[in-house]
């Protein structure tokens, strides 16, 4: 396994260098075992959710496709299509679908920030 | 409460009519159905007998779901002849003696093929065409002929009318050459008037029946070996001949109802009442035996109605028979003919408005009231299009000037027509236009989907879709309810209308399209849509500039995803002709990646369970190989299924595997509106089921057949003919411009199926645009599969030459040698497969995907 560097917080993660992520492409990366969903938009923010899609139990958040609903940026999971906001996580279309079993809908939002070009996650501070 | 028991006599179409709709309404189960069938097969379609000829086996004949046979309260009797009925004991006797109680009565039992007395009528070779067992006689009957004579079997058709028709086209495609000999002054006299009999005859004739009018057969003579030789004519004339067909008519086949003492009308037919009943209120008779306000009638929606009404007086209501229509549309060799209302003008005062094309072979009539205002009637032939339009217009006011409806497309403006509430739309489920109105507005329907479902509109041939939906977007646009074509809330215009904006302003990434034509970011529903466009259009790589993005769950990484988030990979075997070396190297990679190996549906082979992180190392060594791309995960053309054709199999006609290469290479990377599929038959035996696919083509002596339009999704349709014997350029032609044409216009994810019944004026209408260019698209269109062509390159190659795309086939963006941990597999039947997630709780044994991997 590759090391993955440490920063000053023990939560805090670097993940890669913001230049690694193309706009509207999502990455996958493990911080702490856990799978993190990471998206750069066009307008240039960068965002992080959990990488499990609650609705089909496999962890593929990263590869779905972006989008808006009204001024909402979202992802839609690739696998049954429901969307969720990448905001606060809220699933915003079901697809009259359920969750699967001991799965909450919604996703969990990681923090971000960029640090001298680099993108830094912080599990603790998941919402 | 107890059954009453209630059977039937005769299995045809309205006595599967009548059980279906009992077992579909009398849910508590109040009656049980015993259906005495004389023939040796459950109830077929037999206004498509005639299909037989290009069938596999007459099961494909049948008639809605084979389960209702296996209902429990219903029991069939094949090969069972009810001979006698005892009202008074209230006893069917059947063949061989048996006896059969009822309750209720159900006469079903139809018409027999009647001809006139002819002395060698009953001669070897001699035929009637009423039934599988006769078709299936006609058939051996000719391929034996023509294997003895060594020469094209000569055949002759008495009667000119629509089964004559028919039974003519028939032998024309058995190989024989044809005549058919009218007794009457004009072919289909019955439907059609001078002028149109005129058309037709000349239409007919130019496919190569020959027509003799006003001709009466005298004697059918013996040739020197006993069978049928020669036909002898009133005037003195004389015809060779190889087989005859009789196509004089039909009577009722109402000796059960005479014997059993019941009323018989005065051409023949079981008299019943406007419920169905006879004088005996424990018998029924229903269909083509019954003689209902005077007449029986020989179309099968009449008889249908009167099963329907059956049935809904056993279980209590009061429906009536409400009159037949006699209207006909039928395509005859190819033919349009179609007569409704009062055709023949025998309205006092009636006025007939005539446009006839002696070229082109039009005929078409219109029969209006003295004031030319309201329609009464009207004959097409050659072009029945309006027909749709117009039979239910029949008793009211035709808007603007009538001639609109007869001259050629577009000399006249048409007025716009607002169909009364009682017209019937359409007739196979009997829905009018009032209760699609009532869907729109009381049910909420507002989608042609939805209408569908609520009213079954259109469910069954389809033919009356673009009505249903014109009526829809007529109301909707009354209520102020918007009828919304938009995309979704970033596009406001439909599919096609963004399909030609982009065309038009020739813009290639969507940040340009979703400046110019929308608003907001995109969804995944525009973004793939764009996404698809752009490919169709440009053909560049769906990775390339900002596209990626764009691209749906499986393009975005040229892989189809599976259920837990890794891929399946099938590389390209064009017609299903695959080297030996190539399958030994697809069975090392899945041996090497420890993949799950299945044979698609689509003569290839699928590989699963490969992570993302795997793919382009296993797509290098297909492309090092020279294999490439299958696009199984593109809306897009997938494969071209074939058999094996006349290279090697005893009855083939042409190298169908060699049409399947040459189309598959030709459409492969070509991105549609949903999935594309074609297939290709080696001869009529449809050993490849083409016709259960987009495009199929199917060999003929003498080039090929088009098929197009046989993928439904959930609702299968077989693909309807779109040109016959055509060579080899002229197949590749029809089928650049009917894809092209449907890239164009079709909806999102709309498949070909749905596309041609929705597409205003039907696949006659296709036909007209893409093979005979009406709209003068065709060089376009020809243009632009042209530059697909010239253009495809493979796309996984290209991926791999790129480093920058191939960045996104990494695991994790900080652990790029790490798989997905969350992965779990079990072994099943030598491989390995998911595991579900009870498995992954009872800590079953699991295999980590890593461990199976050898080489990487
Ligand atoms: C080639 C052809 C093309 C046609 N095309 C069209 C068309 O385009 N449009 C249209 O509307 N109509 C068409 N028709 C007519 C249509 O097929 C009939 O109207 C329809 O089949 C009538 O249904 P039915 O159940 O009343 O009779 P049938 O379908 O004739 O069924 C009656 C059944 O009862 C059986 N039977 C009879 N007597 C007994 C007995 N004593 N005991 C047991 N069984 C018995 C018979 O063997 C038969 O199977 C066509 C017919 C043919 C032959
Ligand atoms: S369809 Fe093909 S395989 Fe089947 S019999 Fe004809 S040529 Fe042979």
């Amino acid at each position: 396994m590759t090391a993955v560097p440490a920063t000053a917080s023990s939560t805090a993660t670097v993940v890669c260098a913001y230049d690694r992520l193309t706009p509207e492409l999502g990455v996958a990366a493990l911080v702490g075992g856990e799978q993190v969903a990471i998206f750069r938009l066009a307008d240039g923010s960068v965002h992080a959710v959990q990488n499990l899609d609650p609705f089909s139990g496999a962890s593929v958040m990263s590869r779905g496709i972006t989008g808006s609903r009204g001024d909402v940026p979202t992802i839609a999971s690739p696998i049954y299509k429901q969307v969720f906001s990448l905001l606060d996580g809220t699933c915003l279309v079901t697809m009259d679908k359920s969750p699967k079993d001991g799965q909450a809908p919604d996703l969990v939002v990681y923090p971000v920030t960029l640090d001298n070009g680099q993108v830094i996650i912080d599990l603790a501070g998941s919402e | 409460m107890t059954t009453e028991h209630i059977v039937v006599v005769g299995g045809g179409m309205v006595a599967h009519r009548f059980t279906e709709a009992l077992r579909a309404r009398d849910t508590a189960g109040r009656y049980s159905v015993e259906v005495l069938a004389e023939e040796p097969r459950a109830p077929y379609d037999r206004v498509a007998l005639t299909s037989y000829f290009q069938l596999k086996s007459p099961d494909e004949l049948q008639l809605g779901d084979p389960a209702l046979w296996h209902d429990p309260l219903v029991t069939l009797h094949r090969d069972t002849r009810a001979t006698g009925v005892d009202r008074d004991r209230r006893i069917v006797r059947v063949d061989g003696g048996r006896e059969v109680a009822y309750d209720h009565l159900v006469l079903a039992t139809g018409s027999y093929a009647w001809a006139p007395p002819t002395p060698g009528a009953d001669l070897p070779g001699v035929f009637m065409y009423r039934t599988v067992d006769d078709v299936a006689a006609l058939r051996g009957w000719v391929e034996e002929r023509r294997a003895a004579l060594g020469r094209p079997v000569r055949g002759a058709v008495i009667g000119g009318g629509l089964l004559g028709l028919e039974a003519a086209g028939a032998l024309q495609s058995l190989g024989a050459v044809s005549t058919v000999i009218q007794f009457a002054d004009r072919l289909m006299n019955l439907q059609v008037d001078e002028g149109g009999g005129e058309a037709l005859k000349r239409l007919i004739e130019r496919m190569g029946v020959t027509v003799r009018c006003n001709t009466a057969t005298q004697e059918i003579r013996a040739g020197k070996d006993g069978h049928v030789g020669s036909l002898l004519f009133a005037d003195g004339g004389e015809q060779l001949v190889d087989v005859v067909v009789f196509a004089t008519g039909v009577r009722p086949r109402d000796e059960l109802g005479a014997t059993a003492g019941l009323e018989i009308g005065a051409r023949g037919g079981v008299v019943v009442d406007d419920t169905c009943l006879t004088a005996d209120p424990a018998v029924s008779a229903i269909g083509e035996v019954a003689c209902i306000q005077g007449a029986c009638l020989g179309l099968i929606a009449p008889g249908n109605t009167m099963a329907e009404i059956a049935v809904d007086r056993l279980l209590g209501g009061s429906s009536t028979f409400p009159g037949a229509d006699m209207a006909t549309k039928l395509k005859l060799l190819g033919v349009d003919v179609a007569s409704f209302g009062d055709a023949f003008a025998t309205t006092p005062g009636a006025l007939e408005m005539v446009y006839a094309d002696p070229v082109n072979g039009v005929y078409k009539k219109l029969v209006l009231t003295d004031d030319a205002t309201t329609l009464l009637g009207g004959v097409l032939v050659g072009d029945a299009s309006a027909y749709a339009s117009l039979r239910p217009m029949v008793g009211a006011a035709l808007p603007g000037d009538p001639a609109a409806w007869i001259l050629p497309e577009g000399s006249v403006e048409k007025g716009e027509i607002e169909l009364p509430d009682s017209a019937g739309v359409c007739s196979c489920n009997n829905v009018s236009a009032g209760a699609i109105r009532d869907a729109v507005n009381h049910d909420g329907c507002h989608d042609l989907g939805a209408v569908k479902a609520c009213t079954k509109a259109g469910t069954s041939c389809g033919s009356c879709l673009p009505l249903v939906k014109k009526i829809m977007g007529t109301e909707l646009e009354k209520s102020g309810i918007e009828v919304s074509n938009a995309l979704c809330e970033h596009f406001a215009l439909s599919r096609t209308q963004l399909f030609n904006a982009i065309k038009v302003a020739e813009v290639t990434t969507f940040s340009e399209v979703i400046e110019r034509f929308g608003t907001g970011r995109g969804c995944d529903i525009c973004k793939p849509t764009v996404g698809s466009i752009l490919a169709s259009l440009y053909n560049a790589h769906v990775l390339g500039d900002d596209r990626a993005a764009l691209q749906d769950t499986n393009d975005r990484v040229m892989a189809n995803m599976q259920k837990d988030g890794t891929y399946s990979v099938v590389p390209r075997v064009p017609g299903g002709e695959i080297l030996p070396e190539h399958l030994i190297l697809i069975g090392q990679i899945a041996q090497d990646y420890g993949l799950y190996t299945k044979i698609t549906g689509g003569q290839r082979i699928d590989l699963f369970g490969a992570r993302l992180e795997q793919l382009p190392s296993i797509w290098k060594r297909l492309v090092d190989a020279g294999m490439e791309s299958g696009h199984a995960y593109g809306k897009s053309l997938r494969t071209v299924k074939s058999c094996v054709g006349s290279t090697w199999c005893r009855y083939g006609v042409q190298d169908s595997v060699g049409m399947a290469i040459a189309l598959e290479l030709r459409y492969r990377g070509l991105r549609s509106p949903h999935k594309l599929k074609l297939g290709v038959s080696g001869c009529a035996r449809e050993c490849a089921e083409a016709r259960g696919k987009d495009v199929g083509v199917i060999a003929t002596d003498k080039g090929w057949n088009v098929y197009v339009g046989g993928n439904g999704g959930f609702t299968p349709v077989h693909a309807q003919l779109l040109v016959e014997d055509v060579p080899d350029d002229q197949v590749f032609q029809v089928i650049d411009r009917y894809l092209m044409y449907y890239i164009r216009t079709a909806d999102r994810l709309q498949r070909t199926a749905p596309w041609q019944q929705e597409h205003e004026g039907g696949l006659d209408r296709i036909r007209e645009i893409v093979v005979e260019d009406s709209l003068g698209l065709g060089a376009e269109l020809d243009a632009h599969m042209a530059r697909h062509i010239d253009s495809y390159e493979d796309e996984w190659k290209a991926v791999l030459n790129d480093p920058v795309r191939l960045q996104q086939f990494t695991s994790f963006v900080n652990a790029p040698d790490q798989a997905d941990p969350t992965l779990a597999y079990v072994e099943q039947r030598g491989q390995r497969r998911p595991a579900t997630p009870e498995e992954r709780a009872g800590g079953a044994v699991l295999i980590a995907p890593s461990t199976l991997e050898v080489r990487s």
